[in-house]
């Protein structure tokens, strides 16, 4: 396999006293899709934005495109080609469609290069070019989390980190956002490393797939093979095991533990 | 005609206050914090350039003294935050409130040392001469400070919707981290929001030191600018001018109809009168997050 393009080792963070990731190694590929499944309070936001430098590590190292990149400012680690798509959309709610997506484009200043990814943006979600003079405060719940990703596309990134697209949106828009996701990845070989807790849309997208619980990487492996694997089934799937009662009587311990 | 004529020379005092409030919520918007020392930077804005031009002190020619004070302003703006306000990011409001006003003593203190505590007018080449339009007599000095005004709102909506440092200062005030994701550097970017404070206070102090005299007193205006700020709204830019108007035209009316003990109430009786029926101000930007 090629060499990785996004290698974290180790990576600690915290909120003050309290330590969000205790230690996470991951790898992520060019042309990849890495989901990172988790529970609320897992880490899986806190890592994104520790490999954005929103926040800081404490320990442990970030390479990106052979340069260590941990404790770097965001907007250094934006010029490097990492993007990063917060949880919860946070658009510019009072700037039109259009300027949101220049905002996006902050750290370019290559007029041409700018146009062709705002083309590329309306061509994968052709919804925002109607809407292009509409204050991004106005649009949908979905409208606004298209937005969010089509102005993360306009960094011309090398990579997305995705946390939550699925947030507050209906299955049938998990759907539409989700094909888009894979479109782009197919398409345009955009690398990603998705959070989600929808683990079944997570799964169905990604190559490889980390679970995490409370800061580390607890399980790893090729989504496919995540994806029939009893636990996850049981704690991310919902799957009830059908069969023997007593196997219900008590609550069922998960394995890595 | 009467009328007319207090009604222009409101205005030109109106555009000072909304000038002022410009810069209050300027600051406010990007940073969240409210300058208690606007109105004070003003006044020092008004005395740098006398010192720069008049000729008891540094004798420069006016339009040459104009760019150095203005660019004396924005640095001044500018080093506050990166020096002060900075190094107290993420305490209380409070904290900001009660520096900013200690702030406004300094300034006040130190421009009475420098410039002494006498009024003094700046010396400039549009003073004593006169505009007759129809049967109006208005002073030059009114009508180049609303002329200024209109300008530089212009100047500013461009500035704010069509460059990329505009742009990216409006996203740093709307949502400060997604400004972050997008990789604009929010510090940096906060820093020229009080540098362009700092100019704008300048120019409102070198409208109001053509139009009448200044001491080291008149920063108190700020508390009237900041009344105009909220009642425009405070968080809208173009809600501040309006407030500043608004302020500046009731004022000569009520002095004029109203017995002259109520008539300075005015501003601030109309202030209460919004804040009762419209909280959020004329203006408001306020709207819902959706989740």
């Amino acid at each position: 396999m090629t060499e990785p393009i996004l290698t974290i080792r180790n990576v600690e963070s915290f909120y003050g006293p309290i330590m969000a990731i205790r230690g996470v190694s991951l790898d992520v590929h060019v042309g990849q899709i890495v989901s990172i499944l988790g529970a609320n309070g897992a880490g899986k936001t806190t890592l994104l934005k520790t490999v954005s430098g929103v926040m800081d590590p404490e320990k442990g190292k970030i390479i990106f495109d052979d340069q260590e990149i941990q404790g770097l400012e965001p907007h250094k680690v934006v010029q490097k080609g990492i993007v990063h798509v917060p949880e919860g959309r946070e658009v510019f709610p009072l700037m039109t469609v259009d300027e949101n997506l220049s905002l996006g484009a902050y750290t370019s200043s290559n007029k041409g290069q700018i146009d062709h990814d705002r083309d590329l943006v309306f061509s994968y979600f052709p919804i925002l070019k109607d809407r292009r003079m509409q204050e991004a405060g106005t649009l949908s719940g979905g409208q606004q989390q298209m937005l969010a990703i089509g102005r993360g596309l306009m960094a011309s990134p090398k990579i997305m980190l995705l946390d939550e697209p699925s947030l507050g949106l209906s299955p049938l828009l998990v759907q539409e956002i989700f094909g888009i996701l894979k479109r782009l990845n197919t398409e345009q070989n955009m690398t990603m490393m998705l959070v989600e807790q929808n683990a079944n849309a997570a799964l169905d997208l990604a190559r490889h797939g980390y679970v995490m619980e409370v800061g580390r990487i607890v399980m790893d492996g090729a989504a496919d093979i995540l994806m029939q694997s009893d636990d996850i089934q049981n704690f991310y799937l919902g799957v009830q095991e059908e069969g023997a009662r007593e196997n219900r009587r008590w609550k069922r311990k998960k394995t890595w533990r | 005609m009467d009328n007319a004529q207090l009604l222009i020379s409101g205005l030109a005092n109106g555009c000072v206050y909304g000038l002022i409030a410009l810069g209050f919520v300027l600051i406010y918007k990007a940073t969240e914090a409210v300058n208690f020392a606007q109105g004070d930077f003003m006044m020092l804005g008004a005395f740098v350039t006398i010192g720069l031009t008049n000729t008891e002190y540094m004798g420069l020619p006016f339009w040459l003294a104009l760019p150095i004070s203005l660019g004396i302003m924005g640095a001044l703006g500018y080093l506050l935050d990166r020096l002060i306000i900075r190094r107290i990011f993420g305490e209380s409001q409070t904290a900001v409130v009660i520096l900013t006003i200690a702030l406004g003593f300094v300034i006040r203190f130190a421009a009475g040392l420098i410039w002494g505590h006498e009024p003094q007018t700046l010396q400039n080449p549009l003073a004593g001469k006169e505009v007759r339009f129809g049967g109006l007599v208005l002073g030059m000095e009114d009508v180049a400070v609303i002329v200024v005004t209109i300008l530089l709102t212009w100047g500013l909506y461009v500035f704010f919707s069509r460059t990329k440092l505009g742009l990216a200062m409006q996203g740093a005030s709307q949502n400060q981290l997604a400004a972050y994701y997008m990789g604009i550097p929010v510090k940096r970017v906060q820093g020229f929001i009080w540098a362009l404070a700092g100019v704008v206070a300048g120019i409102a102090g070198i409208l109001f030191a053509a139009k009448g005299s200044v001491d080291p007193t008149t920063g108190l205006l700020g508390i009237k600018a900041f009344a105009a700020a909220v009642i425009g709204g405070f968080g809208s830019l173009p809600g501040a001018l309006a407030g500043g108007l608004i302020v500046g035209v009731i004022e000569p009316f009520a002095s004029r109809y109203i017995a002259a003990g109520y008539s300075q109430i005015a501003p601030y009786a109309l202030l209460l009168v919004v804040l009762i029926f419209r909280p959020n101000g004329l203006f408001s930007q306020v709207r819902i997050k959706k989740v």
